[in-house]
């Protein structure tokens, strides 16, 4: 019998802006300066509350923290490609996500002080409570973007999730659900190149994160995670093919996590400050600034406004948080269970 | 008033449901086209569309996570897992998102969804299809558990179940699929969560059990006056029920088909023993499966309790 070539695929990668900052315009979104400024704002707020965060954790006003430094463009670059009434389902590491949304950041550090209250979104955003059980929110955006369908609600749904996610069953089910059910759903790997201590090339042999989703009947698209714009398109696109009834999209950023897993983990263990002042180098937010500043509209004294700016949101929610002050015990009881059983009612009292 | 096999019953409760509130979904394997491998679904498809009775891939973690999405969106989700031998690949999802999303989201989310397993020993299936693991799953605080003895406590049970606003696994015993007939109105009615049954009121001895265990009593022959309770929901548990009776018989039997340590038995033994030690004649008495893995067919019948075993341990507790 004749060999017969069954399939062939190939997968794309989106480049838009490069590291000395000159932007490809052919491929370039429409974005105007106050979409550019507020894309660069939003990042050196995810940045700045970052370092703010690493720092209360030193002072022990913070849990174990997961930095996210370097993932600015990936994340607040696919955030802000969002309409209001989309669902969003982060992981742990997501802070740039729930900033550009407008999480409130007070709640965002009640949390990592070890406060549950801090996972109470606001009604005004469709935000589901960070998931820290790696990968296992996959299939949740699923069932929203099934439902989202069956409603009839003209929305879509998007979820991220790190590299070492791509090796979990539920992103198998879940990828797998939604390229049978082609949902309004878009995938959105942050391709850190670690798992904790695992690099990529331990976490899978395929070339690229992006193919698995041709696997599974739908696009994935790779795109350079620290490129602001190709981020930012790359959803933008992703959410109108969604909303529009073609079904959902894979797109991995390749970026980096220049910090450690967490607070608790050191870095340095596993990999080395070579390949760390690499990827520092591709630095997102220097990219965007010597774009900025070749179409003139950044200067050394808007960076430290907006610096500024950014540290005093932050030095307020701190502020409000520490005055929050501890849940009561009864805390526990409250939303256990819509009414809590003859034995928690019980053991309620007796707290 | 008709006379239903608990299938017909279930059947009969989701279609009600889905008639009565376009929220209800139904999503699994083989629910649609096939009507279910044990037939509950049959129908539902042709009447409610391919969009909520949703034929979905081998999935058990990807069903159950889907239906925690859609619970939350505001759906009222029916996932079927097809045996409760498969669902221990979505206990990651009812353990670490179902029962904690009202916690972890303060109240902001909530998950009303209702995982339907087929459950218990006794049907000559294959290896895996006869499980009954509800110990695993009453431990999980944020869960409710809730096991039919009967078509008449099936219907109920399960119209209570999905209009319950927590999440709630719903285990079919298949040994009673199709065992018993009972008059189920055709009308609706619930039997409420976390509400106990007093089958039978007795003297003597206080013997409870669920599921399939629960027939197995009944035809348990003996002499001594058996008050007999089915607690219908396992967790949580109605206390209040079983230590009335306890307090009352002074003697309890438990009986049910999992293995005894670790089991719901223990559990209630230990409630027993810290709230109403004193009013006891006798040593709690459980009948249970050995700690084995679940035989095959063959063997079943030695794995079971028996009535032989439910007699001898009434026997006992009563000469104690």
């Amino acid at each position: 019998m004749p060999d017969e070539i069954c399939a062939t695929f190939s997968v794309h990668r989106l480049s838009i802006l490069a590291p000395d900052g000159t932007v490809d315009e052919a491929l370039m979104p429409p974005l105007s300066e106050g979409d550019v400024r507020r894309l660069y704002e939003l990042m050196v707020l995810a940045r700045t509350f970052d370092q703010r965060a690493v720092a209360l954790q030193r002072e022990g006003r913070l849990g174990t923290y997961p930095p996210s430094l370097g993932q600015e463009a990936a994340q607040v670059g696919s955030a802000f490609a969002l309409q209001p009434d989309d669902w969003l389902f982060p992981s742990f590491r997501e802070m740039g996500v729930q900033l550009t949304v407008g999480y409130p950041i007070h709640q965002i550090l009640q949390y990592w002080a070890g406060d549950e209250r801090g996972q109470q979104a606001p009604p005004s955003l469709n935000i589901f409570p960070i998931c820290i059980s790696v990968g296992t929110h996959i299939p949740h955006a699923v069932g929203a973007a099934l439902a989202a369908r069956y409603r009839h609600d003209p929305l879509a749904v998007a979820v991220w999730f790190g590299d070492g996610a791509t090796s979990k069953g539920d992103f198998h089910e879940g990828f797998n659900m939604a390229g049978v059910f082609r949902l309004p759903l878009v995938f959105i790997c942050q391709n850190n190149q670690w798992a904790i201590s695992v690099p990529l090339s331990g976490q899978t042999a395929a070339a690229t994160l992006a193919q698995k989703a041709l696997a599974y009947g739908f696009e994935g698209v790779q795109v350079d995670g620290n490129d602001v714009f190709a981020v930012y398109r790359a959803t933008r696109d992703a959410l109108l093919k969604a909303r529009s009834g073609g079904g959902p999209t894979f797109i991995e950023c390749l970026t980096y996590r220049v910090a450690d897993h967490t607070t608790s983990d050191d870095a340095g263990r596993y990999r080395s400050a070579d390949e760390v002042a690499a990827w520092s180098a591709l630095d997102p937010l220097l990219r965007l600034e010597r774009y900025m500043e070749r179409c003139g509209f950044w200067n050394e004294a808007y960076a430290s406004e907006t610096r500024q700016k950014a540290l005093a949101d932050i030095d307020a929610a701190i502020v409000t948080m520490e005055a929050v002050g501890a849940p009561d015990p009864d805390d526990m009881f409250v939303h256990a269970l819509s009414l809590p059983g003859q034995r928690q009612a019980g053991q309620r009292k007796g707290v | 008033m008709a006379r239903l096999t608990m299938v017909q019953a279930i059947n009969q409760a989701l279609s009600q449901e889905m008639a009565r509130d376009e929220r209800v979904v139904l999503l699994g394997e083989d629910v649609g086209r096939d009507g279910g491998v044990f037939r509950v679904s049959e129908g539902l498809l042709e009447r409610f569309g391919a969009e909520r009775v949703i034929d979905t891939p081998l999935s058990e973690s990807g069903i159950v996570g889907a239906a925690i999405g859609m619970a939350a969106y505001g759906l009222r989700p029916v996932a079927e897992i097809q045996f409760m031998g498969f669902i221990y690949a979505a206990l990651d999802q009812l353990y670490t998102h179902a029962a904690r999303l009202r916690t972890r989201s303060r109240g902001r989310f909530t998950c009303p969804l209702v995982v339907r397993a087929p459950y218990g020993a006794g049907i000559k299936a294959p290896e895996m299809h006869e499980e009954s693991s509800e110990a695993l799953l009453c431990h999980l605080p944020g869960i409710k558990v809730v096991v039919p003895s009967g078509p008449y406590s099936a219907k109920g049970l399960l119209l209570a179940a999905i209009r319950d606003p927590d999440p709630v696994v719903f285990l079919e015993p298949t040994r009673l699929y199709r065992m018993l007939r009972e008059e189920v109105p055709e009308g609706d009615y619930t039997i409420p969560l976390g509400v106990a049954r007093i089958v039978q009121p007795g003297r003597d001895v206080t013997v409870v059990a669920w599921g399939s265990m629960l027939e197995r009593v009944l035809k348990t022959e003996t002499p001594h006056s058996v008050e007999l309770i089915d607690p219908q929901t396992l967790t949580p548990f109605d206390w209040d029920t079983l230590l009335a009776s306890v307090r009352k018989t002074g003697r309890l039997v438990i009986v049910h088909e999992a293995v005894k340590s670790g089991g719901l038995g223990a559990e209630i033994a230990a409630t027993v023993a810290e709230e109403a030690i004193l009013q006891l004649r006798a040593p709690v008495l459980r009948v249970t499966a050995p700690d084995v893995v679940l035989p095959l067919p063959k063997l079943i019948d030695s794995y079971l309790p028996t009535t032989g075993k439910i007699r001898t341990a009434i026997d006992d507790v009563m000469r104690y």
